[in-house]
């Protein structure tokens, strides 16, 4: 099957972030496809490359950056709220004249209709939240 | 219809909620904090057990786990890890996530 | 459940409103995906339970905490075809209120009712 998953909640202060990732590689190793992780409202947060959790914690980040890499999945931060929680790309940065861009590798900026879109084309959606 | 819960039942009302619009036959998968309804001998457990007359009721084994309840959760919650989560969501037409 | 059309699926979308408005952002940027989902042209409901409710009430005046009031957008909804607004009648009567206190019309239902709704949905958005 084909899985959308939406994560509502940022890295560390809910369980959200953790729980998707856990479902999403469970997903695969069960052979199904992601085709696409939607990050919305606070969940956006977890696209920041500047992120510096304790050695000894799991690094949410880059757990989700590899598990892209490894899969070619399609992450997805919606860029209102984005823009809302000081989450860029570089050509957003140089939009709106910021000094800095701070996206994580294998995260994409976009609109919110690529969630919709998720839904649509994905078998089934799963929501993650706080 | 799966039905999700991540939220403690004592704390607030979201389980509650869940089984007001959970029809016949749907499954309840107590996920993060929500698995604290699974526990046995709780002010809920009457009304998780009446729930389980009409629908299936699963706990998120390694939610269970980190919070030390594996040994009290009650007859009739079945425990499933991730994988079995993913087959959850695969089995039912849709997934509904009370937050 | 899923409609095929020559361009593409017809899916049953439901957005969960379970939140007052203000006290925190999910009310709103919700009700702005349900915005940009209105042009995907898929079969559209906004259910509101518990504080959901509240998002709908009249005389939202958000001046003096300098928040945006967007309580009006649910009657612009009509014009982007998104017209059912299914409202828990135990929610309302709970917080004593009625279907003269919501900006917009809407259909009160039972939760009987509204799980029935629920349960006929292929997409489910919660926020």
């Amino acid at each position: 099957m084909k899985f959308g998953i939406l994560v509502n909640e940022g890295p560390y202060t809910h369980e959200a972030s953790d729980t998707a990732y856990q479902f999403a590689k469970a997903a695969l190793a069960k052979g199904h496809e992601i085709y696409r992780v939607f990050f919305y409202h606070d969940g956006v947060n977890n696209g920041t490359r500047l992120t510096v959790p304790p050695q000894d914690e799991r690094n949410i980040v880059k757990r989700w950056s590899d598990l892209a890499a490894q899969h070619k999945l399609d992450l997805v931060v919606c860029i209102a709220a984005a823009q809302r929680r000081g989450l860029m790309d570089a050509a957003e940065a140089k939009r709106h004249g910021k000094d800095a861009d701070n996206i994580a590798p294998g995260f994409r900026i976009s609109g919110l209709g690529q969630l919709i879109e998720a839904g649509i084309q994905a078998d089934r959606l799963v929501v993650f939240g706080g | 219809m799966l039905h999700t819960v991540n939220k403690s039942p004592f704390d607030h009302n979201t389980f509650e909620t869940c089984l007001k619009f959970a029809r016949q036959g749907s499954a309840v998968l107590l996920i993060e904090d929500g698995v604290y309804a699974a526990a046995a001998d709780t002010a809920v457990s009457k009304r998780v057990q009446e729930a389980l007359k009409s629908v299936s009721i699963y706990a998120l084994k390694p939610d269970v786990e980190a919070r030390g309840m594996q040994n009290r959760v009650m007859d009739g919650v079945r425990l499933v890890d991730y994988g079995g989560f993913v087959d959850l969501v695969v089995e039912h037409n849709a997934v509904q996530s009370w937050l | 459940m899923a409609q095929e059309t020559p361009d593409r699926v017809s899916k049953k979308f439901l957005y969960v409103n379970c939140k007052a408005p203000h006290g925190t952002i999910y009310a709103l940027e919700s009700l702005e995906v349900v915005l940009i989902g209105a042009a995907f042209e898929q079969d559209v409901s906004l259910a509101f339970v518990g504080d959901g409710v509240y998002q709908l009430t009249k005389g939202q005046d958000t001046k003096g905490i300098e928040m945006k009031n967007f309580s009006p957008t649910f009657r612009a909804l009509e014009d982007y075809d998104v017209t059912k607004l299914y409202v828990e009648q135990e929610a309302l009567q709970a917080r004593g209120l009625t279907e003269a206190d919501l900006v917009v019309p809407v259909e009160v239902v039972s939760a009987q009712r509204m799980a029935e709704i629920m349960e006929s949905q292929d997409v489910i958005l919660s926020f």
